[in-house]
């Protein structure tokens, strides 16, 4: 596909045409700069990029089918990025959120693209950062982000949200101890789902009250049943609503901002990483001294 | 040696009230110079130990097997699976194997019809027909069995998530042949927790399909008691790539599951527990396979008596129906198979199993040719008549190797069951996706070591030759689905309509509450409404499971 | 491996069998092997697939089908392929399928065909090579 032609393809909104774009800025392709810059700012400004995290079996993937069920009869055009974690050892991955999602499969308002973390820090960010602005340019209106909630990456991928939510569901065991650590401060929104399970009442009132302990306040929680579609329309509204809060304060273009600014700062590392290894290599240091002396040393060197 | 007091008392009881019954099929068993062959071979001294661990046949904990004279009084119900295409042509081929010395017959549907569609649906193209037979409404069903005598031939059902309407029409078609519901004999598969993780043909998500299982123990123990209501079953997870004890205990959790839920919906555990039957793989590591299956049989007598407090002995004891290991028949030199599928029905024999299906040689290139399905059945044959195994009860006991093996099995898979259980039960597992996991895993080790070379797989990573014949094959004509549709506008066309449609209402309203569905799915199948319809019917209330891949 | 490129394919089952293990063991080792692998499950549909494919944008598609349904399926996923406007996507496939399907089905467009028994390796360097010549052509 000539770059024209890709070009005309995206105005049209071609299916084809957003999946090329998307792989040509994943694997850092040159024509990355012409296709970015051809988008449509208004339409990438209005979108509402959702995050939706958790630990792994939480019904992520579930939910966020029914939020598309949802919105798509509102007559939304809707995105949805779906990251898993690459295997370190061999470089590959499986990508399997879609079979939660295939009924929308056929839809032609539903992009769908699923993407590995490929062991990029920043990177990862800077490429999911850019397949939202090329789902925004063609037309959708949400874009849902959906990652694991366990790794530094995926931490990374929700600055890129407008709003994120944090899903969790009982019975899960220790992940959850492991993500009240971080994630809880990061979510706007908790939802609880699964609450057709024991144990879900419980695990809300805890939630709610650890956020209550830090802050003014509190998150709220929301109690979903994924697999019957249960208590996702309540949590639309809640977002609708924070969404809206959010666009009137100044907070929604903060977050863009500094999500931006993030996705290059990310890719100055991930650029400067391979170079600056190559010079710390060279000097071939010896153990002893200020490693934070020698690195100093090394930035300063022109 | 004084005769142990136990032993004696199992001679006096239950060896004897057997035998009064049953008759053993020779007055004597001798071996080719004339030598008398014991019934039973037993340790020098029998302790505590033997008596918990082993016993005596058709004695608690039954590892020695559920009947006091296992082969020696009946041999295994010989039942090879077959159906393809049409129900013409299935009942051609049951009829020949009737007349080849079958002793019951084992259906196999189409996918369609597995998963409760009709041939003419949208779903449906390019399969009806393809890996058994199509049936859409009663009038397939009739052309099945035609000329076939229900009471005289037991009959089993790989049926599963519709298996209430194919048992439906089964006794309908007993019905039509002047046959009683109470003396219908078979099994239907019924069992939907297996097809979440390793078989694929669900339909409804598991609490619906529970209802459904429960609705048939119960209907089936007031019109058809003498039909077995569920095939609870571990081949399928071993086909999917499991290892011997997580087959063992996958199938003996989905088991207590089935159990806890009838228990639940109020039914009484003695009288729907001896309906349950047992179905297992066959592999080829025939050491392993023996000691697998009598772990399983102890072990589920120790579960129904212990944590079920089951009383009644049929309750406790686990009757399988085994098949050979269909996913070690290889393509490349096709006559290799035959020798797998005699070890594999060689552990089964040993293993004790109450009916048997051999694999033919030609399934790893496509449906088995009526040649290749007679030199299976003839395997068992040679099993039964000539190899001498089936003379001597539980004969592999005591070998050092076969009890530890036994008793590790057991060990193994109980640790998995209560793992299972601590973890929130079979159905949070699946939906987990642990089960999965943990199947899948076990399969691409193994197919690792094949892939490296570490586990020879005869002819195919080791001793391969050039092959240039090419096996026969059976063919499903591609007019069969356009023969099927012709068929069931016919029989749309020729029923009352008005009449199907307010009982599939009924059976909709029936649906949203709590009844038992089973008698009106059997009102709408004798007014000839199809499968598809009434699964429709169902998928609308109940909606569909999705895969978690 | 040798290059920078990620190889992206899509592995699916069309048609109604439920015997996943043979798709499963593909998309695991292909993932071993590097590659990152869309799997879409059982019980897909050929336009369901093609969708799937143009928007992972994927290099080739993988196939499996054991119930004897691939002379029909196979070809409506290259068919299905072409429609949604993505020809080039190399499509392979595996299962039960005797010689003389072999031959019809590549003429039908399927560039490889698997039997039982073929070496993961061999199965490997196939959509290795499909996913070479499809981002070369
Ligand atoms: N009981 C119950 N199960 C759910 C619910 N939501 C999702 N699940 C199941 O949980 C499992 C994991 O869901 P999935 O969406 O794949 O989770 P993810 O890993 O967070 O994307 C699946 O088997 C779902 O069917 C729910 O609300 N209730
Ligand atoms: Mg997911």
């Amino acid at each position: 596909m000539t770059i024209d032609r890709l070009l005309e393809g995206l105005r049209q909104r071609d299916p084809r045409a957003i999946g090329r774009a998307i792989s040509l800025v994943e694997n850092g392709d040159e024509s990355a700069e012409i296709i970015l810059s051809s988008l449509d700012e208004n339409l990438v400004s209005q979108a509402t990029i959702l995050g939706i995290t958790g630990p792994p079996g939480a019904g992520k993937s579930t939910l966020t089918n029914e939020i598309i069920a949802k919105l798509r009869h509102q007559e939304e055009r809707i995105g949805i990025i779906a990251i898993d974690p690459s295997s370190p050892i061999s470089g590959g991955a499986i990508l399997g959120d879609r079979i939660r999602m295939m009924q929308h499969a056929t839809d032609k308002d539903v992009v769908m693209r699923s993407m590995a973390t490929r062991g990029r820090l920043g990177g990862l960010c800077a490429t999911a950062g850019a397949a939202v602005r090329i789902m925004a340019s063609c037309g959708c209106s949400t874009i849902i982000i959906e990652t694991v909630g366990v790794g530094q990456s995926e931490m990374d991928i929700i600055r890129l949200a407008d709003i994120t939510l944090l899903v969790m569901a009982p019975g899960l065991g220790d992940e959850i101890q492991a993500m009240k650590a971080g994630l809880l401060e990061v979510a706007d929104i908790l939802v609880v789902n699964k609450a057709d399970c024991k144990g879900a009442d419980i695990l809300a009132m805890d939630l709610e009250a650890v956020t209550r302990k830090g802050s003014a306040t509190p998150t709220q929680v929301c109690m979903t049943v994924a697999t019957e579609g249960k208590g996702v329309t309540e949590l639309l509204d809640r977002i609708d609503k924070l969404d809206s809060e959010h666009r009137d304060s100044g907070e929604r273009q903060k977050r863009r901002r500094g999500a931006h600014n993030q996705e290059v700062l990310d890719w100055c590392l991930e650029i400067l990483r391979p170079q600056l290894l190559d010079k710390i290599i060279k000097r071939k240091l010896s153990v002893l001294g200020d490693p934070r002396l020698k690195a100093k040393k090394i930035l300063e060197e022109k | 040696m004084a005769k142990h007091p136990k032993l004696a008392e199992w001679e006096e009881n239950e060896l004897a009230k057997s035998l009064s019954r049953f008759p053993e099929r020779k007055a004597k068993f001798t071996n080719h110079g004339g030598d008398e062959i014991p019934r039973l071979a037993t340790p020098e001294t029998i302790d505590e130990h033997y008596l918990d661990n082993l016993g005596f046949p058709g004695q608690y904990p039954y590892t020695r097997g559920v009947q006091p004279t296992m082969h020696r009084g009946r041999l295994w119900t010989m039942r090879q699976y077959a159906g393809f295409s049409s129900a013409a042509e299935s009942n051609k081929r049951y009829r020949y194997l009737l007349d080849q010395g079958t002793t019951g017959l084992s259906v196999a549907f189409d996918l369609p019809t597995q998963i409760g569609y009709d041939s003419d649906d949208q779903m449906s193209i390019g399969e009806v027909g393809k890996v058994g037979v199509a049936i859409d409404s009663l009038a397939d069903m009739e052309t099945l069995f035609d000329q076939i005598p229900l009471d005289k031939v037991s009959t089993s059902m790989t049926i599963n998530s519709p298996a209430a309407v194919l048992l439906a029409m089964y006794v309908a078609v007993g019905e039509k042949q002047g046959v009683a519901p109470k003396d219908i004999q078979g099994t239907i598969q019924n069992d939907i927790l297996k097809e979440y993780v390793a078989r694929g043909t669900y339909i409804f998500p598991p609490k619906p399909s529970l209802r459904l299982i429960t609705n048939i123990f119960q209907w089936c123990g007031q019109n058809t008691p003498a039909f077995n209501t569920i095939s609870i079953s571990g081949y399928h997870i071993r086909e999917a790539g499991s290892t011997a004890a997580q087959e063992v205990a996958f199938t003996l959790a989905n088991g207590c599951t089935y159990v806890q839920t009838a228990l639940d919906a109020g039914l009484e555990l003695d009288v729907f527990a001896r309906r349950l039957a047992f179905f297992f793989n066959a592999s080829s590591d025939l050491l392993e396979e023996v000691a697998k299956f009598r772990a399983a049989r102890r072990l589920w007598a120790r579960l129904m008596k212990e944590r079920f407090g089951a009383k009644n002995k049929a309750s406790l004891m686990l009757r399988f129906h085994t098949q050979t290991a269909g996913n070690t028949l290889t393509a490349q030199q096709i006559d290799n198979n035959i020798v797998r599928v005699t070890i594999q029905a060689l552990a089964a024999v040993l293993g004790g199993t109450q009916s048997l299906h051999t694999n033919s040689k030609d399934e790893a290139h496509s449906l088995p040719t009526e040649e290749s399905v007679r030199t299976a059945l003839r395997t068992q044959q040679v099993l039964a008549h000539e190899s001498g195994v089936v003379d001597t009860i539980d004969p592999l006991a005591g070998s050092y190797y076969i009890e530890s093996l036994t008793d590790k099995i057991e060990r193994d898979a109980l640790a998995l069951i209560d793992k299972i259980e601590e973890s929130g039960g079979v159905v949070k597992c699946i939906e987990d996706g642990f089960i999965q996991r943990q199947i899948e895993n076990a399969a691409y080790q193994y197919q690792m070591e094949i892939e490296r070379g570490e586990r020879i797989i005869v002819g195919v990573n080791k001793f391969q030759i050039q092959e240039e014949k090419k096996p026969p094959l059976l063919r499903v004509a591609p007019e069969v689905e356009e023969s099927q549709i012709a068929k069931l506008t016919e029989v749309k066309n020729n029923r009352n309509n008005e009449q199907v449609a307010s009982l599939l209402a009924r059976l909709e309203t029936a649906a949203q509450g709590d009844d038992n569905l089973m008698p009106f799915i059997y009102d709408c199948v004798k007014e000839y409404a199809t499968l598809g319809e009434i699964c429709n019917v169902l998928r609308k209330v109940f909606g569909e499971y999705k895969d978690r891949g | 491996m040798g290059s920078t490129q990620k190889y992206r394919v899509l592995i699916g089952k069309p048609g109604l069998d439920g015997h996943d293990r043979g798709a499963k063991f593909i998309a695991r080792a292909l993932r071993d092997a590097g590659f990152e692998v869309v799997y879409t499950g059982i019980r897909r549909s050929p336009e369901e697939i093609a969708a799937a494919a143009v928007q992972e944008d994927v290099d080739a598609v993988g196939l499996s089908s054991l119930s004897g349904a691939h002379m029909r399926l196979f070809p409506a996923v290259v068919e299905a392929l072409a429609h949604a406007g993505a020809p080039e996507i190399p499509v392979l496939g595996g299962g039960v399928i005797p010689e003389e399907d072999i031959v019809a089905l590549k003429a039908a467009g399927i560039v490889e065909i698997f039997t039982p028994g073929t070496p993961i390796d061999t199965i490997i360097s196939a959509y290795r090579d499909a996913c070479e010549k499809k981002s070369t052509g």
